[in-house]
């Protein structure tokens, strides 16, 4: 009895070793350049299964061509279940465990700024990819930390000089309760009302991400008479909303800015409801004609039977931003991509980029358009692409906003 | 005016969908006393199969058809899932089968993504209620007018099927008291299948009539299953009128709080469960609770602190878990001290629900208390790592100290219920206060001190700490302190009767509890170098309950196996696969029928069985469960 109980009450130990025993530390091998990848593929599938695409695309141009320097680029890849905490694990098992030379991706801001931060502590690059926040590159920026997608400031400025055209002058604003929305609103708010003095913000609706109640708030919206809507509702909470919406005519005869609403990600979701002549920033992929989208298009076609999302953008540039740097730096030594990052520029699907030296943002931009329905289908019209470089404030402000390393 | 009576109007509306989902939660609860996790599983299959079958039918008849028929469909997985698993688990200890529905809901989340893809599914609008009514100038959509006539004629056919029906006064009856319906030779198996099956099919049909206003989606059932549970202990369990007034109640005060406080939302919920549980104590038109006749004590095999065989073996164990990092690298020492953080969370609501029977929902409160405490020192005071390592946790006895006082005033799902309601007013302060807590973004740069850094001096240090802790709550355990807090567990009157203040002792042990559950924060806060709102959120409480009810709750230490059999699985799983629910949903369902009392409390009950057959003397004290 007493020999049982000991053998089980030492259940705790052999659990223990058992289970760290299984991750001990993995093999590095020669010849090839491994790079860690997070994102929050569980909990975001309708985002990350197209960027997932995007990069494995990407991954497979770069072997194929003979990868960098002649080594070859492996890709591990990990799954954050979108919280913090467990981008922390992920990032030192890629780090500790896999011998990454370099971090990429994730989605949400805070799992960014997580990721960052862990980066600045263990000395390791990270090019964030799709992180919005304007803190991973300013308030809380550090020199190991890259971004790739057009920050929010980017994208708020990119509306706001369509929004001062509009004629409105009494504004409403609606945007997920949470970091995201309150800097978006925060940002527009600011440049908006700086350009045009004359108007007024009349009403803000701050419901819960992922739990609107659209018709209270689409009530409350219409209450206030405004003349044109910001909004910053994604998702399965803009769905609602344009439900709502669209019901209760609060879209008739009013402006709408609205970010993000063009990726296809959030408009196909809104099929033959998807709003008309909304301002918006987006991807339209049906409509971009430059020989470097058309080669992306292409190959991204043949290889997926699909259509790209703008998710699959960010992965393929990610993935090629990662390699050119690689190639460049001619080395994986932390400092020297750092150094080779600084001001470098490459091709993208959209254009020639470059990773700003000052901050670490990326110039890529974003396209401006108007919604409209066609053949059943929300779609981007009259769109035009912005260069993120237009949109960003001095460099003065910059090095103000940004901590000295 | 006109515009209040459509804001009224449509928080009716809202206030519908709320009401189907909570009253299957509801009578699922009164009868069979399943916390069914799942039932925003439920909902979001209703969703789904509303989606494919009204894009298959098409017309009048197809589209309230496909609604009905999905509701079935999925009532029909409900009946299959009661009696294949639940059935297994009715007599575990109390809160066992939300380890299961737990389970079921991490795995449908996983499938419904594999069965639908990813996209979120736009499905068509109900035909006949397209459009809006046009109210002096407001517009009030037609399909809202419809959800505000039918919730009341879906409580009139419950209010009729319970009052006018035979099956319907078994059900009151159960609710009332079930082993007096068992022994009045009702059975109770079918009873539960039917009622289980009928509660499945509200949340269905919740689930399928949201169709025309949302677009089914992988998110929905975690989105409402905490507000259903809100909604329904505001009611006051088991009380479909209850359910009703709690849902029109909760979605008017939203709509119309956000006139005033636009970010109310988030909040509003918990806010008015904390002030009615106060007020009320079994909530709007729940009834106090009948005295318990069984028992609990006489379930648990009598603890007895560890013999001295027992206590070598213990420290042979910590002995090999110190010698870890002679051979385990920095990864592998990271996890185990993440590992270790969390035995000591789980251990300190171990304590809280075996010994004390008192089961918290918001555990996790204390442990982001601790986390924050820690990185408000660090970041804002500058003050030394151990400093913020003693001082830090501090902050989780504060937040326990205040919250514990009106906790303990109430018992079973309702103190849990309140527990969670101060532990979603942390995270919304956590998530709010942007100036102060950096709002979801975060504290970053909370770095241990240079003798603390490495992944070896780290895990040290957690461990060390967790042994401190495992040690001390066993110690008092077995304390004057300890025998009084079980008293009070195991019958509040009768200790009452013998001068223990059984208010005061709860509160105590809340206090305590709190604080291990702060250590811990204070050490996670450290050993991921950051603190984010979910430190306090919901799903790290849930984490603590799946570790403890694993472990098994009616032991005295089962939760340190608990925690590391969960959070090694996890990691791992997350690191593995990327559909990381689903496995893990499904070992923890093979768990909960394996093991009905957890993996510890079965392991004991076989020795005891073992020992009992050969050495019969040993365990003369052996009671079994009076049930």
């Amino acid at each position: 009895m007493r020999d049982d109980n000991l053998f089980v009450k030492g259940l705790m130990g052999v659990a223990l070793g058992a289970v760290l025993g299984c991750m001990a530390t993995g093999a590095w091998a020669q010849g090839e350049i491994k790079i860690g990848e997070i994102n929050s593929y569980s909990l975001l599938p309708s985002f990350t299964e197209p960027y997932r695409k995007g990069w494995q695309l990407a991954f497979e141009e770069i072997n194929a061509a003979g990868g960098v320097d002649g080594k070859k680029i492996v890709v591990i890849s990990k799954d954050d279940a979108g919280k913090p905490a467990e981008a922390q694990t992920a990032a030192n098992e890629l780090v500790s465990k896999e011998g990454v030379v370099m971090l990429t991706g994730t989605f949400l801001s805070n799992i960014g700024l997580a990721v960052s931060d862990f980066a600045k502590q263990k000395k390791v690059f990270f090019l964030a990819s799709e992180p919005l926040t304007d803190a991973i590159t300013w308030e809380k920026g550090n020199k190991y930390t890259f971004r790739l997608r057009p920050s929010n400031y980017m994208q708020a400025a990119m509306l706001v000089e369509e929004a001062a055209k509009l004629p409105a002058k009494k504004w409403a604003t609606v945007a997920p309760n949470y970091e995201y929305g309150q800097s978006a609103v925060g940002v527009f708010k600011k440049l908006l009302s700086a350009k045009r003095p004359d108007i007024q913000w009349v009403e803000a609706q701050w419901p819960p991400l992922g739990k609107i109640d659209a018709g209270p708030v689409v009530q409350a919206l219409a209450n206030a008479q405004p003349d044109a809507i910001l909004n910053v509702e994604f998702g399965p909470d803009l769905v609602k909303f344009v439900r709502e919406g669209n019901t209760r005519g609060l879209f008739k005869n009013r402006s709408v800015v609205s970010f993000l609403t063009g990726e296809p990600e959030y408009l196909d979701a809104l099929k033959d409801e998807a709003p008309t002549g909304w301002i918006v920033t987006g991807y339209p992929w049906y409509d971009i004609k430059t020989p470097e989208h058309a080669a992306f298009l292409k190959a991204y076609q043949s290889k997926y039977n699909d259509y790209p999302r703008l998710g699959s953008i960010v992965g393929y540039e990610t993935m090629k931003a990662a390699a050119a740097i690689i190639a460049k730096a001619k080395s994986t030594d932390t400092g020297k991509m750092i150094a080779a990052a600084e001001g470098i520029q490459l091709a993208s699907p959209f254009g020639e980029i470059t990773f700003r030296k000052i901050d670490h943002q990326s110039t890529l931009g974003a396209f401006v358009g108007k919604t409209a329905l066609k053949d059943g289908k929300g779609v981007m019209v009259d769109s035009v692409y912005r260069n993120g470089k237009d949109y960003l404030p001095s460099d003065a402000e910059v090095e103000k906003l940004r901590p000295k390393d | 005016m006109a515009f209040y009576v459509a804001q009224f109007l449509t928080g009716l509306a809202s206030a519908a969908s709320l009401f189907l989902v909570a009253s299957g939660l509801s009578i699922i609860f009164g009868v069979t006393r399943i916390v069914n996790f799942a039932h925003g599983a439920f909902y979001m299959l209703g969703a789904y199969i509303a989606y494919t079958l009204t894009a298959r039918l098409s017309g009048v008849v197809g589209f309230w058809g496909g609604i009905v028929l999905a509701s079935l469909a999925v009532a029909m997985v409900g009946v299959l899932i009661e009696m294949i698993l639940l059935r297994r688990i009715y007599r575990s200890p109390e809160l066992f089968q939300l380890l299961a529905t737990f389970g079921l809901t991490l795995m449908i989340e996983d499938i419904v993504v594999l069965i639908w893809g990813p996209d979120d599914l736009l499905g068509p609008r109900a035909p006949g209620f397209r459009g809006a009514v046009d109210f002096f100038g407001q517009q009030v959509p037609s399909y809202d007018l419809f959800l505000i006539v039918l919730s009341p004629v879906v409580l009139g056919a419950l209010w009729l099927l319970f009052r006018r029906t035979r099956w319907g006064v078994l059900v009151r009856a159960a609710t009332q008291d079930r082993d007096m319906v068992a022994a009045l030779g009702v059975n109770q198996k079918w009873l539960f299948t039917s009622v289980f099956a009928l509660g499945v099919f509200l949340a269905a049909f919740g689930g399928a009539l949201q169709i025309p206003r949302d677009a089914a989606n992988h998110a929905m059932d975690l989105n409402i299953i905490v507000d259903v549970f809100v909604v329904v202990v505001i009611g006051g369990l088991g009380s479909i009128i209850g359910a009703f007034v709690a849902a029109v109640l909760v979605s008017e005060l939203n709509a119309f709080g956000i006139l005033i406080f636009p970010k109310i939302s988030i909040i509003l919920v918990f806010l008015v469960m904390a002030v009615v549980l106060i007020v009320r104590p079994w909530g709007l038109f729940g009834k106090p609770e009948a005295p318990a006749r069984k028992t609990p004590g006489l379930t648990v095999r009598p603890w007895r602190p560890l013999t001295g065989g027992e206590r070598l073996a213990m420290i042979g164990v910590l002995i090999a878990a110190a010698a870890l990092p002679l051979f385990g690298g920095t990864y592998a020492l990271t996890v185990a001290s993440e590992i270790t953080i969390f035995v000591i969370f789980a251990v300190s609501l171990h304590f809280l629900m075996s010994v004390g029977g008192l089961a918290s929902f918001g555990h996790a409160a204390y442990f982001g208390l601790g986390a924050y405490g820690v990185a408000f020192l660090a970041k804002m005071a500058g003050l030394p790592m151990i400093a913020c390592l003693l001082l830090g946790p501090l902050l989780g006895l504060l937040g326990a100290a205040v919250f514990g006082f009106f906790a303990v005033q109430l018992s079973g799902v309702y103190f849990a219920m309140l527990t969670l309601a101060f532990a979603q007013i942390v995270w919304s302060i956590a998530f709010q206060w942007v100036s102060v807590t950096g709002g979801d973004n975060g504290i970053l740069g909370v770095w241990p001190a240079a003798w603390a850094s490495g992944a070896s001096a780290f895990y040290w240090l957690s461990l060390g700490i967790a042994v401190l802790v495992v040690a001390a709550l066993r110690i008092m355990t077995f304390s004057p302190f300890g025998y009084a807090l079980r008293a009070t567990r195991d019958s509040g009157l009768r200790s009452e009767a013998i001068g223990i203040d059984s208010k005061r002792i709860q509160w105590t042990a809340f206090v305590i509890a709190g604080t291990a559950a702060g250590i811990a924060g204070a050490l996670f806060a450290y050993l991921k170098g950051s603190v984010f709102p979910d430190t306090v959120g919901i799903s790290l409480s849930v984490d603590a309950l799946v570790m403890v009810l694993l472990g098994g709750v009616e032991t005295v230490s089962g939760a340190v196996v608990g925690a590391i059999v969960y959070k090694a699985l996890n990691i791992w799983l997350v690191s593995q696969t990327d559909l990381s629910k689903l496995v893990l949903g499904a070992v923890i369902v093979l768990i909960a029928v394996a093991f009905p009392k957890g993996i510890v409390g079965m392991i004991e009950a076989v020795q005891a069985r073992r020992g009992a057959s050969t050495k019969p003397a040993v365990l003369a004290s052996h009671i079994e469960t009076a049930e």
